[in-house]
Order: C-alpha cells, then structure tokens, then sequence
C-alpha cells in the first residue's frame, strides 16, 4: 500500500504564544489523506482550518500526538530534511502573499525558488526565467494580461488568483489552500476551484482546501472534513454529508460564546496604541 | 526610528466634565438604567504616568548637560557670534580657490562612496544573518537552534562595536597605521558605516510585513531566495533611502575626519580655519550644503522609482 501523503494521530497543536489553560486551537486530530486525494475542510471560523494547513505544511510544530507528512516525522528529521519536505508542499495563504511592489510575473515564479540556486534566483529578478509557464498559469485564473503588472495594481480577487497561479509553477506534489474564494464572485469561485482541481487530478497532486463556501465543497470535493472549535466533527465522503451536519457544525457560531464583559479593560493595551 | 506621536501629543482635556459626574452618580442609583455615558479611556491614566515619568527623568538630564539657552542671548555672547559669522558673508569665489574646493569636492565624494560601498560589503551579508526573520529553523518551534542563535547573536555584537567605535578615532588611527591621505577616510567609513547600515537594515527588513517572506520559507525556499523575493521589494524604497542618507552622513564625516588628515574638503577647512579665513570656509559649507541637497534629490528620484 502506498504511503500516505498524511496521517494524523490524536494529534494536538496549540496557538503559539496561547496561555497554557487556552484551548487548543488543534485538538486530538485524526485524518489520513492519501496521495492524490482532493479534500475540502469547512467550518466557521476560528475551527481550526487554518492552524491545520499549517500543521500539515511543517510550519507549525504539534504539542502532541503522531504527524506523518509522506510517511516521515518532520519534527524528527534534521533542519535540512524537514526543509525538503516543506519544498514538496505548496501553502497558499487566504492572504496572498506578494510583495505590494514585485511584479505579478515575478510573485508567481517564485514558486521556483525551492528548485533554483542562489544565481538563478537572482538572474531571474532582472530577467524573468520562464514567463511563458507563468503566462499559462496565470491564464488558467483568466489574469493573462497582468503578466507584467505590478502586484498593488490588481484588485484583490486578482491577486488572490494570482497567489494561486504561484501553486501551479511549484512542482509541489501537495496544494495546501487556504479559503480561495474568500475574495471572488461565483464565477470565477467556479473556474478558480475547476483549475485547481484540474491541475492537481492531473499532476496525482494531494489538494486540501478550507472553504466557508459550504455549498461549492459540497459541488466539487468528494471528501469533506467538518471542523469545530479544533476538533473533526466528521470525516466523511460528500453523498454522506446530510444538511443536519452542515447545520450543527455551524449552529450558534455567533451566540454560544459568552458575551464580552462590556468595557473590560484589555489584559495588555497595545504598545504605542496612539488613539 | 521615528518617536511615536502619543510620547509628545496629548489630547487636551480630561472628557469627564463636573457636570457628568452626577449624572454618573444617578446612573448608579438607578442601576438599571441604561448606561448613558462612554466608558473611561484605560489607557488615559498610563500615558499621563508616562508623560510624568519623562519630565522627571530628563530634568536631571537637563541640568547636568549644563542646558543654559539662554547664554545665547546676552550681549556679549551675540557681539562674539556676529564677528564669527561676518567672516563668512564673503564667500571666497577666486578662480584658483574654486579649482582646488573642486578637486577635494571630488575627492569627499569619492571617499564618501568608497566608503559606503565597502560598508555595504560587508553589511550586506551581515543583515542577511542578522535578520531574525529569515531563519528556516525558527519555523514551526518559533526558535531558533542554539548555534544559529550563537551566530545571529555574535554578528549583532560585532555590528554593536563597530559602530560603537566613532569614525573620528578610526580615522585617527588609520593615519597612524597608513598616513595621511584619503585611504583613512575610507576605511573609517567602511569600518562604522558597516555596523549602522547592518543594524538598521535588519530592523527595516524586520519591521515590514512578513507575509512574503514567511510564505516563501513555509514553501521551501531558502533563506537568500526568500529575503530576494519577499524582503526586498517589501522593504526596497525604505533601504534604499536610507543607504543614500547614509552616503549624506558619510559626506559630513569625511569632512570632520579632515580634521585629522584623512583628506577631501574636510582637510581644506582645517586649514581654513586655522588661516581664520572665514571667506574659504563660507565657499566650503556652501558645497557642503549643495552635496547634501544632491543626496536628498537622488533619494527622492529612486524612491520615486521604487514606490
């Protein structure tokens, strides 16, 4: 049997910085995820979704329980090693990640960067390696005309798709998203979920992908996992998602909390806080 | 860098006036009425305890730098000010005269940029492992190994005494160990020049937005690679300015290190006011004043091109 691309074990994370008694923002985690499998994670917000991509990526270490990413322990391995795996997976952020004043072709051949030295990578800051592969990705978003734009003249759907253009330059045998929709209309929700999708169904790429939009994880991914407050409430094939799971995972999100004490004095005010 | 407003802006007035005061006590009585009024600013008590804090520390601070203004203003102070200044409102514009500030203008610049591109040398790579936010192996943890936490921290004490050491005794002691001449300048220059521009490149690479950077790690990138695609254009206009107010403040030092004999303008204003010849001094501020209104320009046109 192949090895999983990841396989999870009661596995505890927290926020780092958090209060010893806070509740972790990961708690007793169980999942497998095959290689090639595409999964959508939904939950509101706060669940968790985000601190498991970045679990799952290597960029944040667990407190308990048993990770595997390709069949090896990241925390045990060596710096280097561990620096490898995380060049096999590609995380987009909610936020894309571009610099305000790079060039869009630039933002998206970054992707390269884990496969380029040093010398190619600043070669390819005056001259652009491969344009023609990020005029493609970019085109498969519909942003074949920003090739040469510079990233704070897109709007911020167009630079969310071209975060996720970055995705298809990586080599990467694992796409990590992070709620790629959360600045798009249905429609290019549509043909940007089409393209990921495709890309990785093609490339045998792992996609896992956190979505609010519970509908269009419900319409494209045949394994959905439901999280809340850091614990997997189902894991389970799309057929078997029935309403009234979708409802309780969601319920109450606004009011079960208790609300604020008013005008509590915050424990530490912000430092230099000037109004 | 900057001090933040709210250590020397106060907002004028307490809000709470007398009058509200009973209106605050008939809200108390009747305690389910509606809370009529906007709960007390927490941080106002804080930042008068600051502002109090402050005075009281540089009153000291005041009276034993001696910090007496007014001496300025008495007659004799201003008679001894104005024969000084006299001197100079004759700017010395002779052919000759001009023809030799030329020739040291050109060698204050050199050494001035010499300086500075040495600096940079040796800045440059010290930045890039000074930088907290470039480490691969704070990833996850949120710190670092111990031996990259040694490496980091000893590059950051060598910044530390190099710029601790004045340029001034630099230079001083490079006349002794090579002569005379322009070459003191320079290293001095290099010397202090590499510790500041390598402390306040990382703070500036450091106090950007990290999102960039930390994606390009997250994604596998190497440390030199994610400071090229995400520190640098994050944070280019901001070094590049300060790099060329550098190159201004190295301009200024090279004149104080002619004092000592390290050569350019510096050297010939030594010799002009020992000679008391205040006409030749006037001729050297006046360049001095137009080379650092050629550095404000140059910064302001690659900003403009960076912005």
């Amino acid at each position: 049997m192949a090895v999983p691309t990841y396989r999870l074990e009661q596995l505890t994370v927290r926020h780092p910085g958090a209060a010893a008694g806070a509740a972790p923002a990961l708690d007793a985690i169980d999942l497998v995820v095959a290689q090639g499998e595409q999964l959508a994670v939904i939950g509101p917000s706060g669940a968790g979704k985000t601190s498991l991509l970045a679990t799952l990526s290597c960029t944040r270490a667990p407190d308990m329980g048993r990770l595997q990413v390709f069949g090896a322990d990241p925390w045990t391995l060596g710096e280097t090693a561990r620096h490898q795996l995380r060049a096999r997976q590609c995380l987009a952020p909610q936020t894309p990640p571009l610099p305000p004043r790079q060039r869009v072709v630039t933002a998206v051949l970054a992707a390269r960067l884990p496969q380029w030295s040093v010398w190619q990578a600043l070669v390819s800051l005056v001259k652009p390696s491969d344009p023609q592969a990020a005029f493609e990705a970019l085109q498969r978003f519909g942003l074949g005309d920003k090739l040469y734009a510079r990233v704070d003249r897109l709007s911020g759907g167009e630079r969310q798709r071209c975060g996720l253009a970055r995705l298809l330059l990586s080599d990467a045998e694992v796409f990590l998203v992070d709620e790629p929709l959360s600045a798009l209309d249905p429609t290019l929700s549509q043909l940007t979920i089409a393209s990921l999708q495709q890309e990785a169904a093609a490339r045998n790429a792992t996609l896992v992908c956190s979505l609010h939009q519970v509908e269009v994880a419900r319409a494209s991914f045949s394994r959905i996992v439901g999280l809340r407050a850091g614990r997997i409430v189902f894991d389970l094939p799309r057929e078997q998602v029935t309403d009234t799971m979708i409802a309780a995972l969601y319920q109450n999100e606004a009011f079960d909390a208790p609300l604020p004490v008013p005008h509590e004095t915050p424990a530490r005010l912000a430092v230099g806080a000037c109004f | 860098m900057r001090p933040c407003p709210c250590r020397t802006k106060r907002r004028p007035g307490w809000p709470w006036a007398p009058a509200s005061s009973a209106a605050r006590s008939v809200s108390a009585t009747l305690s389910l009425s509606p809370q009529r009024l906007a709960p007390p600013d927490p941080a106002w008590r804080r930042r008068i305890n600051a502002c109090v804090v402050f005075l009281v520390l540089l009153w000291p601070m005041l009276v034993f730098s001696e910090f007496k203004p007014w001496i300025l203003f008495d007659s004799q102070s201003l008679a001894a000010s104005g024969r000084f200044l006299a001197g100079f409102l004759h700017p010395v514009l002779g052919r000759e005269f001009l023809g030799i500030v030329l020739v040291n203008t050109w060698q204050t610049v050199a050494i001035a940029s010499a300086g500075l591109a040495l600096a940079m040398l040796g800045a440059i790579p010290a930045t890039l492992i000074v930088t907290e936010r470039l480490s691969i192996s704070r990833l996850g943890r949120g710190r670092m190994r111990p031996a990259a936490a040694l490496v980091r921290h000893s590059v950051r004490s060598l910044l530390v005494l190099l710029r601790s050491v004045p340029e001034l005794v630099w230079a001083l002691l490079f006349v002794r160990v090579i002569g005379l001449g322009p070459t003191a300048g320079v290293l001095a220059i290099a010397l202090t020049y590499s510790g500041m521009l390598g402390k306040v490149y990382a703070e500036i690479l450091e106090s950007s937005s990290a999102h960039g950077t930390d994606t390009l790690l997250a994604n596998g990138s190497g440390r030199i690679a994610a400071f090229l695609f995400g520190a640098l254009p994050e944070s280019a206009s901001e070094l590049v300015s300060y790099t060329v107010y550098r190159w201004e403040c190295a301009i200024r030092g090279s004149a104080v290190m002619g004092f000592v004999g390290a050569g350019g303008l510096g050297q010939r204003m030594d010799e002009a006011t020992r000679n008391m010849a205040g006409g030749e001094v006037a001729t050297i501020l006046i360049v001095f004043v137009l080379l650092v209104a050629l550095a404000d320009l140059v910064s302001k046109l690659l900003r403009r091109r960076l912005g």
